[in-house]
């Protein structure tokens, strides 16, 4: 299972707890991630990648093993220790005012 | 005995106000969704438990919410998805460049006249989406979009918004929408055509002041009864046409100041009419520090102020352009909300008024719903 810690605005959206746990098929990757969060909570679909574009929206920041991962590729390997479960993938809301 | 329901919009969230039909004291539920910007709340005029919210974030996009219970519970509705329909091209941006169509918010939910499930959304960048499936998917009614006029079009300084929409109780293919800043148009063909209606209006900001398009008009409303009769704050001037937008004619009379951005309706007398004046453009806020609510019994032209409760002194708040509603009980209720997020009710058609609360976040919209 791949580990997924949510902004505190996505959590009370999913109506989840801080972390939320998946099965991604195939290959560990920002894309399989992401497409497995968005099926398992619908509706937090658009709130993280653009509905339409299916691009990172500017600021969502992707975040794994201390490392900022946002302008990798979405296709490429999460790092192994988040494909096993042992890291979270963290997905944070860039820090602004408001 | 009868009550009504407040829907509050606000810049960290949505708040819900409760009264019997004295309007004297008031429940106050909220926030919900807490920390988000919600621009609009309204509910079904024929089932007022179907309440629809316009959520948004500037981090994580928009979410339509939807309660079955007044607002007691919510649940996400659908997938987010607003998708103009086909190549969305581009419009002006502020500096006159072409600029590709962006969807960023839903600034207004109009929900049906007839059926809870079908809802129109009022978007930035400027289209109008129709939901029959209640706000599950969305559909672009991309004829307004696609008016001949449409890649001029240029943001306000709030975006290039879809802020107003008035759907025609007597004719179900009649409808009226506005954009900043782009002015008003209508639709006889239930959204298909679309005919720019700002004929009569003239804006000092753009090149040519009587353009067909360009106006930044604020709001439009409509009574009931008299849906030909429209009602418009624009960025500038008070206007009035009485042929369901082919025409306007300018009705500020004796007000301190033309500017503004609410505009409504008295409930039984579609003749009486309510503004905030906002001194400037460039100052937004009431003239003299003093916040006072105008209403002509004429339609306009002939204003007097209504200060009985209101702050005269040191106020500096704004009243945006969908943050002022009207009950239909009798004597009709008139609520309006502050950028200082102070929710003012008059029981009394605006004779006095009280604040239903106080120190709420920045109200971006209001609405009433009148329950049995």
């Amino acid at each position: 299972m791949i580990h997924v810690v949510l902004p505190q605005h996505l959590r009370t959206l999913a109506r989840v707890g801080r972390e939320v746990a998946l099965q991604v098929e195939g290959s560990a990757t920002q894309r399989s991630v992401l497409d497995a969060l968005e099926a398992q909570y619908p509706m937090l679909r658009g709130t993280i990648r653009d509905s339409a574009t299916q691009q990172r929206r500017p600021l969502v920041r992707f975040f794994a093993c201390e490392q900022d991962l946002s302008n990798e590729p979405p296709d490429a390997p999460l790092p192994d220790a988040v494909a096993t479960g042992r890291e979270p993938f963290l997905i944070v809301g860039a820090m602004a005012g408001g | 005995m009868s009550a009504v329901r407040v829907l509050v919009g606000t810049k960290k969230g949505a708040f819900i106000l409760t009264s019997d039909g004295s309007r004297t004291h008031w429940d106050v539920s909220g926030p919900h969704f807490p920390g988000w910007e919600v621009y609009h709340v309204k509910g079904s005029p024929i089932d007022p438990n179907r309440l629809y919210a316009s959520q948004t974030s500037g981090w994580f996009g928009q979410v339509i919410q939807r309660s079955s219970d007044g607002g007691q519970t919510w649940e996400p509705a659908g997938s987010n998805g607003f998708m103009y329909d086909g190549v969305p091209g581009t419009h002006k941006w502020y500096d006159g460049t072409p600029h590709p169509w962006e969807f960023k918010r839903v600034w207004h939910l109009e929900p049906s006249l007839t059926n809870p499930d079908t809802v129109y959304a009022g978007v930035e960048d400027a289209a109008l989406f129709c939901s029959t499936d209640a706000a599950q998917t969305w559909q672009e009614l991309p004829g307004l979009r696609g008016h001949v006029s449409g890649p001029s079009w240029q943001p306000g300084a709030g975006g290039l918004c879809l802020h107003t929409i008035l759907l025609d109780p007597r004719d179900a293919n009649r409808m009226i929408i506005a954009i900043s800043a782009a002015g008003a148009f209508r639709t006889d063909d239930a959204g298909k055509t679309w005919r720019a209606i700002n004929r009569g209006l003239k804006s000092a900001g753009i090149p040519d002041p009587d353009a067909e398009v360009g106006h930044c008009v604020h709001h439009i409303a409509m009574h009931r009864s008299r849906p030909r009769a429209l009602f418009m704050q624009k960025h500038w001037d008070v206007m009035r046409s009485n042929d369901a937008g082919e025409s306007w004619q300018e009705v500020s009379g004796n007000l301190p100041t033309d500017f503004g951005f609410v505009i409504d309706v008295h409930a039984h007398e579609p003749n009486t009419i309510y503004v905030v004046p906002i001194k400037s453009d460039s100052e937004h806020y009431p003239p003299e520090g003093k916040l006072r609510v105008y209403r002509s019994r004429t339609g306009g032209d002939e204003w007097e102020a209504l200060t009985n409760g209101l702050p005269q002194r040191d106020c500096y708040v704004n009243v945006l352009r969908d943050a002022m509603a009207i009950d239909s009980l009798d004597p009709c209720g008139v609520y309006f909300g502050t950028t200082g997020g102070q929710v003012y009710v008059s029981a009394n058609a605006g004779d006095k008024w009280t604040a239903a609360v106080r120190d709420l976040p920045p109200v971006l919209s209001v609405e009433v719903q009148t329950l049995p």
